[in-house]
C-alpha cells in the first residue's frame, strides 16, 4: 500500500526518511504529522527512529542500509551512533564508513541481495558493503547518472528506475537484481526516484505530488497490493527468536 | 590498431506513462504527454491576441507611427511582415516558427493572423502552440490623401524651364529623354507654355531631383524661390510654395555663333565664328576654318551669355559643284571632319544667275558635286549682332555649309509613315497665348524626327519603339546612290502592352 506525504511542504520524502524491512529512520523537526504517518503504518512491525546524522536531517540520503545492516558516513557523531545502536534491532549491523563520497544514500542502492553503488567508490568500501549489509555489489549507472542511489530504488519485489533509462539498460540492471524493473517518474513528472519515495517490501511512501498514474505503477511494480506485512515480520522474527523462556 | 572503436550498444528508449493522463509516452523534460503540458503551462500567456491598425481607404496603406505609411495588398508579404511587427518585440518571449494569415472578409475589417510559437517549460520540455491574432482595421486617411483630396491640383514645388528660342526642337528631344529616363514621374502635372514648359511636384525633393537631371543634359542656369502658404506658430510648422526657374542655354545644334572676343581669347583664340556641333551639359563649338573643337560648361557660358548669329531656322539650300579637298580626314571624338574648298551656288540662284561662292568648308568627307548642302548665306544676311561689330578687319565668308541635305529625297518620303515611332508626355497646352499654330508645331516635329533619323548619337540616349502599323510599301526600295539614313531594326524597341491578354507579353522578345 503506497501513502502520500509531505516533511514540511517538501514533497521530497526519500531525503527525510529511509526505510527498509527491518526498520525506518525518520528526520527530527518539522510537524509530528509525518512522524505519526509513518508510525501508524510501521510501528506495529519494526522500530520507527527519530534521528539526526551527521547533525543534519537528510537522513534518507547519506545512509544506505538494509535488513542486515545500516551504514553511516564519516561525520557521523558518536552520540548519533550509539542512539542508532540502541534502537535498532540487535541484528542490524551499525557501522560508521570512512569514505571520501559521503552521501552514501545517493552513491548505493541496495535491497537484502543486491547493491548497486557509484562507479568511483573506494573499493575498501565497496567490501565494507558486502560485509555489512551481505549483499553483492555491482558498480553501474543508470540513464548514464553515476548517483545510482537518487536515480533508482528497489526492493526484493520489484524497482522503480530513472525514466530516461533505455531497454537495453533496463534489460540489464534487471538480470543483474533479479527482480522486475520499470522506468518511471515519481512526484508529477520527478527524475529523483529516490528523493521522492521511500519503500520496502509490503509498503511505500511517496511524496504528496505523486499523480495516480505513478501511484500505481509503483503500487504494480512494487506488488504492493496483496502485501502482508506480517507474514514478513514473522520469517524475521522466526530468525531472530531463538527460544521462548 | 585502426578499429578499436569501443563496442556501443545500442540504446532505444522505452516508453513511461503520463504522469498525469498514464498514457505511455515517450519520456521528456516534464514526463508529461503533450496535452497534459498543454493543459498545464500555456506559454502564449501575455502576448497579444487583439491590435488595432489604421488602414488608409484611399491608397490601401497601413499607418506605421510615427509617420509612414505602408503600402500593402490584403494578405500579401508586406502585409504579414507589418502585423508581426504591430506585435512588439516577441523574441524576448517565444520563438516565432511560422506565421500565416487566415482568411477574413475583405469587408469585414478585420485580418487574423495565425501565428506558431515555441517555447522552454519545466526542465527542458520545448513546447509548440499556434493561436491566432486578430487585427481591428480602423479607416483613417493618410496626410498626402488628405492633401490630395482637399485641393487636387495642390502642389508644393514647381520647376519653370524655359529657352528663349523661336523654336521647339529642344523640348521635343528633352521629352524623349525624361520618358526613357522616367525623371518625371513623380509630376502631379505637366504644362506646356510658351517657350518652355512647367512641372509640378508634390515635394521639393522631386523638384530638385528633376532640377539635376535636367542639368546633366543640357546647360542651365537656376534659382529657387520660396513663398509661404501657411504657418502654424505653436508647432513652429511653415508650409512654403517652391518655385525653381530654369534657363536653358539659347545654343542649339548647328547654329552659327560668333563668339565675343572674351570667350574666344579664352579659349585659346578659337576663331569667333564657330558651329555648335553638340549641346548637352557642356556646349560642343567647332570652328569651320581650323577644325578645332572646344567644350563649353554651363558656368563658363553663364558667365558671359551670348545668342547665337544665325539658328537653324535660317538655313539655306546650296548645291555644290566641285570639291577640292584641302586636308586629311581628322577625328574628332567619333565625328569626322575634313577640310575641303568648295564652289557652291544657292538653290536659289542655280540656273537663274552666275552667283557662284568658294567656300571652305568642315564637311569635305560628305560632300561630292552635285549635293545638296544646307547652310547659312552670310553673303545675303543682314546680321546685326553686336559681337560681330566687335571685331574690326574681321573677313567672313559668304557661305558656312553645316550639314548636308537629302532634300528631293524627303520630298518622295513626305506623308508615308517611318517604321519607328516616338511616345509623349502627357501635357497640358496652355492656349491662352494663342500660339496655337498646330501646323508651325507639326512641322518642327516633323523636322525634329528627321534629325533623329540623321543622327545616331542623338538616337543614344532615346527610346525608339516599333511602329506596328508601319506596312513598308513595295516600290519604297529603289534608293539610287546614296542611301536615305534611316534608324536601322536592332535600334528599336518593342513596345511593352501590358494588357490582359498574355500573349501580348511575348512581344517583348522581338
Amino acid at each position: 500500500m503506497a501513502t502520500r506525504l509531505m516533511f514540511e511542504n517538501s514533497c521530497e520524502v526519500g531525503v527525510f526518511s529511509k526505510l527498509t524491512n527491518a526498520y525506518c529512520l525518520v528526520a527530527i523537526g518539522g510537524s509530528e504529522s509525518f512522524y505519526s504517518t509513518f508510525e501508524a503504518e510501521l510501528a506495529d512491525h519494526i522500530p520507527v527512529v527519530k534521528t539526526s546524522i551527521a547533525g543534519t536531517r537528510i537522513v534518507g540520503r547519506i545512509c544506505a542500509g538494509n535488513k542486515n545492516g545500516l551504514l553511516l558516513p564519516h561525520n557521523t557523531t558518536d552520540q548519533e551512533l550509539q542512539h542508532l545502536r540502541n534502537s535498532l534491532p540487535d541484528q542490524v549491523v551499525v557501522q560508521r564508513v570512512d569514505e571520501r563520497l559521503s552521501a552514501l544514500g545517493n552513491c548505493i542502492a541496495c535491497n537484502d541481495h543486491v547493491a548497486l553503488t557509484h562507479t568511483d567508490l573506494d573499493r575498501e568500501t565497496e567490501e565494507l558493503i558486502a560485509d555489512v549489509l551481505g549483499v553483492e555489489v555491482f558498480r553501474q549507472t543508470i540513464a548514464g547518472n553515476i548517483l545510482v542511489g537518487s536515480y533508482c530504488t528497489f526492493s526484493n519485489r520489484g524497482g522503480l528506475v530513472h525514466p530516461h533509462t533505455s531497454i537495453e539498460d533496463l534489460d540489464e540492471l534487471s538480470t543483474l537484481l533479479q527482480v522486475p524493473l520499470v522506468a518511471g517518474t515519481v512526484n508529477r513528472g520527478s527524475e529523483v526516484i529516490a528523493a521522492g519515495m521511500v519503500v520496502n517490501d509490503w509498503t511505500a511512501f511517496c511524496g504528496a505530488d505523486t499523480t495516480a498514474t505513478e501511484l500505481s505503477v509503483i503500487e504494480s511494480v512494487f506488488k504492493l497490493r496483496e502485501a502482508q506485512p506480517t507474514a514478513i515480520v514473522d520469517e524475521m522474527r522466526k530468525s531472530l527468536i531463538d527460544s521462548y523462556v | 590498431m585502426a578499429e578499436s572503436s569501443m563496442f556501443r550498444v545500442p540504446q532505444t528508449i522505452g516508453h513511461i506513462l503520463c504522469c498525469k493522463c498514464g498514457v505511455p509516452i515517450v519520456p521528456n523534460g516534464a514526463n508529461m504527454c503533450v496535452t497534459c503540458l498543454r493543459s498545464e503551462v500555456d506559454i502564449t500567456e501575455g502576448l497579444k491576441k487583439h491590435v488595432i491598425i489604421m488602414h488608409c481607404p484611399e491608397c490601401d496603406s497601413y499607418f506605421e507611427p510615427p509617420r509612414t505609411w505602408i503600402k500593402a495588398q490584403l494578405e500579401s508579404k508586406e502585409l504579414l511582415k507589418f502585423c508581426i511587427g504591430k506585435l512588439g518585440d516577441l523574441n524576448k518571449k517565444v520563438r516565432l516558427v511560422d506565421a500565416s494569415f487566415v482568411w477574413t472578409e475583405p469587408h469585414s475589417k478585420r485580418i487574423k493572423v495565425k501565428l506558431t510559437v515555441q517555447k522552454e517549460v519545466l526542465n527542458g520540455a520545448i513546447l509548440e502552440q499556434s493561436y491566432v491574432v486578430e487585427y481591428v482595421q480602423q479607416d483613417h486617411m493618410c496626410e498626402s490623401c488628405t492633401r490630395i483630396q482637399a485641393n487636387p491640383d495642390q502642389w508644393v514645388a514647381a520647376v519653370q524651364l524655359r529657352q528663349h528660342v523661336p523654336h521647339r526642337r529642344t523640348f521635343f528631344y528633352l521629352e524623349q529623354l525624361i520618358l526613357k529616363h522616367g525623371a518625371a514621374s513623380q509630376a502631379i502635372k505637366i504644362k506646356q507654355v510658351d517657350e518652355g514648359i512647367d512641372f509640378f511636384f508634390a515635394n521639393r525633393s522631386h523638384a530638385m531631383r528633376f532640377v539635376e537631371f535636367v542639368g546633366k543634359v543640357t546647360p542651365l542656369r537656376n534659382r529657387h524661390d520660396k513663398q509661404l502658404v501657411s504657418h502654424d506658430p505653436k508647432s513652429n510648422n511653415y508650409n512654403y510654395k517652391y518655385t525653381f526657374s530654369v534657363e536653358i542655354c539659347p545654343i542649339c545644334r548647328e547654329d552659327l555663333i560668333c563668339l565675343p572676343p572674351k570667350v574666344a581669347t579664352s579659349l585659346g583664340n578659337l576663331g569667333p565664328i564657330v558651329i555648335c556641333t553638340k549641346v548637352t551639359d557642356r556646349i560642343a563649338l567647332l570652328d569651320p576654318f581650323t577644325l578645332r573643337h572646344c567644350f563649353l560648361s554651363a558656368d563658363q557660358y553663364w558667365r558671359v551669355p551670348f545668342k547665337s548669329l544665325f539658328t537653324s531656322r535660317q538655313f539655306v539650300e546650296y548645291i555644290v559643284l566641285d570639291v577640292e579637298p584641302v586636308s586629311n580626314e581628322v577625328d574628332f571624338g567619333g565625328t569626322k571632319y575634313k577640310l575641303a574648298d568648295v564652289q557652291v551656288a544657292r538653290k536659289s540662284d542655280f540656273g537663274r544667275n552666275d552667283n557662284i561662292f568658294y567656300v571652305r568648308t568642315h564637311l569635305g568627307h560628305l560632300l561630292n558635286a552635285g549635293d545638296y548642302a544646307l547652310g547659312y548665306d552670310i553673303y545675303g544676311a543682314n546680321s546685326n549682332d553686336m559681337e560681330l561689330d566687335k571685331y574690326r578687319g574681321l573677313t567672313l565668308p559668304d557661305a558656312i555649309l553645316v550639314k548636308k541635305s537629302y532634300g528631293e529625297k524627303h520630298e518622295k518620303k513626305r506623308g508615308k509613315a517611318r517604321p519607328w515611332k516616338l511616345k509623349s508626355l502627357e501635357m497640358e497646352v496652355d492656349e491662352s497665348k494663342g500660339r496655337s499654330d498646330n501646323d508651325k508645331m507639326a512641322s518642327e516635329y516633323e523636322g525634329f524626327l528627321r534629325d533623329l533619323e540623321e543622327n545616331p548619337e542623338l538616337r543614344f540616349n532615346i527610346s525608339l519603339y516599333r511602329n506596328r502599323e508601319y506596312q513598308p510599301s513595295e516600290n519604297a526600295s529603289m534608293t539610287t546612290g546614296d542611301d536615305l539614313p534611316s534608324v536601322p531594326l536592332e535600334e528599336l524597341l518593342a513596345d511593352l502592352d501590358i494588357s490582359d491578354d498574355e500573349d501580348e507579353e511575348n512581344n517583348m522578345r522581338d
